[in-house]
């Protein structure tokens, strides 16, 4: 061991701070309820200890001033506990709009790590400093949980849907990355880490690696491959609908009902079409599961959400 | 019929030689102590298994202890102890000759695939064959019938098969040990998918047997509920009001409902698996529109009343033995029942603080969040009214007595590690670390474990007719207490620093290497933990044929079971007594002791409490 013993991991994200006040906060608390009854066990265990055979105590069974103290006032404390602590859940859970988004596929027993610009890594993920990063996430077998300690972020990752989590770093560093979900044999080696860069070192290390495409134009070019052109043409009377400017907007479904179009309703839409139809077309798309990979599956979306922006303009 | 000829009629089926005294009895005292007897068995055996996983987390991959290999015949290859020669000998054999030993523990090694069966036993054995069978099995069985003055349960023989079906349950789950593939490998919380296909975890029968041995379980709980839930309601001797009953049996009649309810949501969540396991059906499986959170759902569903069921009991002990040593009533009696039924009712719709980070929407994770806060108003109630009981007392610190006061300190921590848990944002850092297993144990050994010993050693004159030896008892309570806390209070430590649970190796991680030394720390205050628990089983053991004799009434106790013989006989009560008290007036004024049976027909001047 030769370095210094901390206490808790450092806090290297906007929410580290904020979560470690609520917990010094419950910290003192618990401290001080814990003395206070300690406290009162020692002190009657030493008053009333029983000092003689017929000694007899007077008899109390009960006072309702007393008891109605005890039941208030937790009561206030919690009630203060949570509203403090849902404020930072619900923040946690509510990503900027300008999140630059990053996914992740997890698989027994290692991380699989896509920036929409193309580049892959495993076990790793380099993101800037000051800006808010959104992960899109889903697992190809079992259920996986990425924990970044320093973060104070954790958020299961769940085969069949897509979970998201977002944070924002705040210092220069490599922070370590855990699955923290049991998942079968080797879960305790599936390590990995967050790199976090100066926004300048974050576009040298973009433009360092190999050139690689962008995920939307890899997904356009498995659109091709998978043959979804020839029925969503774009065209007034394909047999499918167009898909520009779909992402993200609400689709009328056969049967009065609309759904918004999501990653997990594109999904779904690929594999598992007839779960949800969409109004007037005929359920003719073909499911293509087992075609796809849950990478691919992010890529294609990744064009479907690129059509989304070229469609709103 | 009149009275007396029921008596003899009944008394006079006993003593049908030793299998129906000992094997098949329907007398509730057989059976309770039956139950205690499954659930110490298995606490070693669960104990042991926790022991093999201190052990890795402290010496991850090293030999075990006595039976490993030396480091002489790891590092040459040269066999140097007998135990060398044992593993030099069966590692030499193919493959489907080698012993079971060797498969889960080559050279004395804890395999990775072992240890994750090893956790996930630990847990599932502690639950469901240790706490639970000791506290509703044993507790209930014995004490039900006798703290309410009836003769026996109201189906003696539902009550004799409850038993023998836990039984059969516990054989299927240990035979999960020896099947192909090791034992089930996916926490005592079985998440799907990686519990519904082998191709996961390359465990397949261990898993099929975990599931059918809990729906056997359940049966044998369903059994019992039913008998508990009738009895109280129906046979309750005369005189014994809702609102006189002791505080314990208030405690195993709501357990006995929380029972009813929550087995049966269990029992289908394991069905369902065991389908998606045999029969190709995809209730967990995205991949055939299952959903793998649906198991999380019911499991919780089921799991957080379940903890209830764990804790409820040891409360209610507490509440029996706090005022019988401090010679006082209990403080706010109906407060306490109220709090223990709104415990249970709360207990339903809480489940979803298991599942923060899952990714539920985070309207119904605030709804979750605020159910569970209010949790601690109850346990806060709870505790006060405990401390209020101390208060103006003349206390006798008694084993039974030490116990209860260390349950509820211990119940304080527990609780209190809860309500970081329950905030949300603290527990999403905190979930699935080291923090939430304090949390468990502080709970589930510092409450419902230190609440058995605490019972054991009250009622134990009472099922044995002698008394325990008490300087033993004494040693075993400080040793346990000390032990307990360097065991776990260092695993909040551990959680807050991002140490995770259900890890195999905690040093392959760079930052958590700062941790080896806590861990050592751990584990060998978890072996003197288990080794004190041997000075328990001894004095049982000694006492039951060597210790002194007691009376029927030793501690100067009011409740119904000291008023029979010791120890009791079939039938328990020579007439079914009349109740005329609540069951905790101690230090009435006007009457010359300090305790008045809830038989006695005196009335204390200016009584209260009627
Ligand atoms: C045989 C023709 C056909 C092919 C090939 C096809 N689709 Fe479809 N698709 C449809 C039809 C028809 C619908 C509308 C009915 C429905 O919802 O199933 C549809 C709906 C969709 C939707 C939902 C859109 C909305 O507005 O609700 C998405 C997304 C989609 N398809 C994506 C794809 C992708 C990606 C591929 C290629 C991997 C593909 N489709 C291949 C016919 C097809
Ligand atoms: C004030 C009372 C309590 C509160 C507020 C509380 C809260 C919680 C929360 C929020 C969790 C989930 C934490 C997580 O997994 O991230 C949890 C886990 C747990 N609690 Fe409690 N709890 C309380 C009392 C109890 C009691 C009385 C018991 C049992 C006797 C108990 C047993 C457990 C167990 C076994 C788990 C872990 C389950 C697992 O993941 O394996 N708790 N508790
Ligand atoms: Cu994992
Ligand atoms: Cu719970």
């Amino acid at each position: 061991m030769d370095k210094d013993f901390v206490l808790w991991p450092e806090q290297a994200s906007t929410l580290a701070s904020r979560v470690d006040n609520i917990y010094l906060f419950l910290v003192a608390v618990s401290v001080f309820f814990t003395a206070l009854i300690f406290f009162l066990i020692y002190l009657f265990a030493v008053k009333y200890r029983r000092k003689s055979e017929d000694d007899v105590p007077k008899e109390i069974s009960g006072l309702l001033q007393l008891e109605l103290v005890w039941s208030i006032i937790p009561l206030i404390l919690v009630l203060i506990v949570f509203v403090w602590g849902a404020t930072i859940y619900f923040d946690s859970y509510t990503p900027p709009a300008d999140a630059m988004e990053i996914y992740v596929v997890g698989k027994q027993w290692m991380w699989h790590i896509q920036h929409p610009t193309g580049e892959r890594e495993i076990n790793e993920l380099h993101v800037p400093t000051g800006q808010a990063v959104k992960l899109t996430m889903t697992s190809e077998d079992v259920i996986h949980s990425f924990y970044v300690p320093a973060f104070r972020t954790k958020k299961d990752v769940v085969p069949g849907r897509y979970s998201t989590m977002w944070f924002k770093a705040i210092k220069p560093g490599e922070y370590h990355l855990f699955c923290a979900e049991y998942c079968g044999t080797k879960h305790s080696e599936m390590i990995g880490k967050v790199v976090v860069m100066t926004p300048a070192d974050y576009q040298n290390w973009l433009a360092g690696g190999p050139a690689s495409e962008p995920m939307e134009v890899t997904g356009e070019k498995k659109f091709q491959q998978l043959a979804c052109h020839t029925c969503h043409t774009d065209k007034p009377n394909a047999r499918g609908p167009s898909l520009v400017g779909v992402f993200g907007e609400s689709v009328l479904l056969k049967g009065g009902r609309s759904v918004i179009a999501d990653e997990d309703y594109i999904r779904e839409s690929i594999l598992n079409p007839k779960a949800k139809i969409t109004a007037g077309y005929q359920p003719v798309m073909p499911t293509f599961k087992g075609q796809i990979s849950e990478v691919g599956l992010l890529q294609i979306t990744a064009y479907l959400k690129s059509l989304a922006k070229e469609g709103n303009q | 019929m009149s009275e007396a000829t029921a008596v003899k009629e009944h008394i006079s089926h006993e003593h049908h030689g030793f299998m129906n005294t000992y094997i098949f009895s329907l007398d509730h005292k057989m059976i309770g102590k039956q139950f205690l007897l499954l659930g110490l068995i298995m606490l070693l055996l669960g104990g042991g298994l926790a022991l093999l996983v201190r052990w890795q987390l402290a010496y991850p991959e090293q030999p075990l202890p006595l039976i490993g290999a030396s480091q002489h015949y790891l590092e040459t290859g040269e066999a140097e102890t007998a135990m060398d020669s044992y593993w030099d000998s069966e590692l030499s054999k193919t493959e489907d000759e080698q012993g079971w030993l060797v498969q889960k523990m080559p050279v004395g090694i804890i395999t990775p695939a072992f240890y994750n069966a090893l956790f996930t036993m630990h847990a599932t054995i502690m639950v469901f064959f240790v706490v639970m069978p000791i506290l509703v099995g044993a507790f209930g069985n014995y004490l039900i019938p006798l703290m309410i003055g009836t003769r026996d349960m109201a189906f003696p023989l539902l009550n004799m098969l409850s038993f023998w079906i836990a039984v059969v349950s516990g054989a299927i789950m240990l035979a999960g040990f020896f099947v192909p593939g090791g034992h089930a490998a996916t926490g005592w919380t079985g998440y799907p998918p990686l519990s519904t296909d082998p191709a996961w975890t390359g465990v397949d029968w261990g898993q099929n047997l975990w599931c059918i041995s809990l729906i056997v379980l359940g049966i044998s709980s369903l059994m019992g509920s039913i008998n508990y839930i009738t009895t109280i309601i129906n046979m309750r001797a005369p005189g014994m009001t809702y609102m006189r009953m002791p505080m314990v049996i208030w405690a195993l009649f709501i357990v006995a409902i929380l029972l009813l309810l929550a087995l049966p949501v269990l029992t289908a969540a394991l069905a369902m698996l065991v389908f998606d396991r045999l029969a190709g059906t995809t209730f967990f499986n995205p991949a055939g529109g299952g959903d793998p959170l649906l198991w999380q759902h019911l499991f919780w569903f089921f799991g957080h009343p379940e903890v209830y069921i764990l804790i409820l009991p040891g409360m209610g002990i507490t509440s029996e033995i706090l005022p019988v040593f401090s010679r006082k009533p209990i403080f706010g009696y109906k407060a306490m029942v109220l709090a223990m039924a709104s415990l249970a009712f709360l207990s339903w719709i809480v489940w979803g603080h298991h599942m923060f980070q899952s990714g539920m929407n985070p309207s119904m994770g605030m709804t979750f969040m605020i159910t569970t806060m209010v949790i601690a108003v109850p346990s806060a109630i709870k505790t006060f009214n405990w401390l209020g009981t101390l208060w103006g007392g003349s206390i006798r610190f008694t084993v039974p007595m030490l116990n209860s006061l260390a349950f509820v300190s211990m119940f304080v921590i527990g609780g209190l590690s809860g309500i970081f848990m329950a905030s949300s944002a603290v527990d999403i850092f905190i979930h699935d670390t080291y923090y939430i297993v304090a949390h468990i144990h502080y709970v589930v050994f510092g409450g419902s474990i230190f609440a058995i010993f605490a019972g054991v050693y009250y009622w134990f004159p009472k099922m044995f007719g002698r008394m325990m030896n008490e300087p033993l008892a004494k040693v075993h309570f400080w040793l346990s207490f000390i032990a307990f806390n360097c065991t776990f209070f260092p695993m909040h430590i551990l959680g807050v620093g991002g140490h995770m649970r259900r890890i195999y190796n905690p040093m392959q991680y760079e930052f958590l290497q700062q941790f080896e030394h806590m861990n050592i720390f751990i584990t060998m205050s978890a072996f003197a933990l288990g080794l004190t628990q041997l000075i328990l089983l001894f004095n049982v053991f000694h006492s039951m044929f060597r210790g002194k004799k007691a009376g029927d009434n030793p501690w100067n106790a009011n409740t119904l079971e000291w008023t029979a013989a010791t120890p009791p006989p079939h039938g328990n009560f020579d007439a079914i007594p009349t109740v005329h008290h609540a069951p905790y007036e101690y230090s009435a004024p006007g009457i010359s002791e300090d305790w008045l049976s809830q038989t006695n027909e005196l009335q204390p001047t200016n009584g209260n409490g009627h």
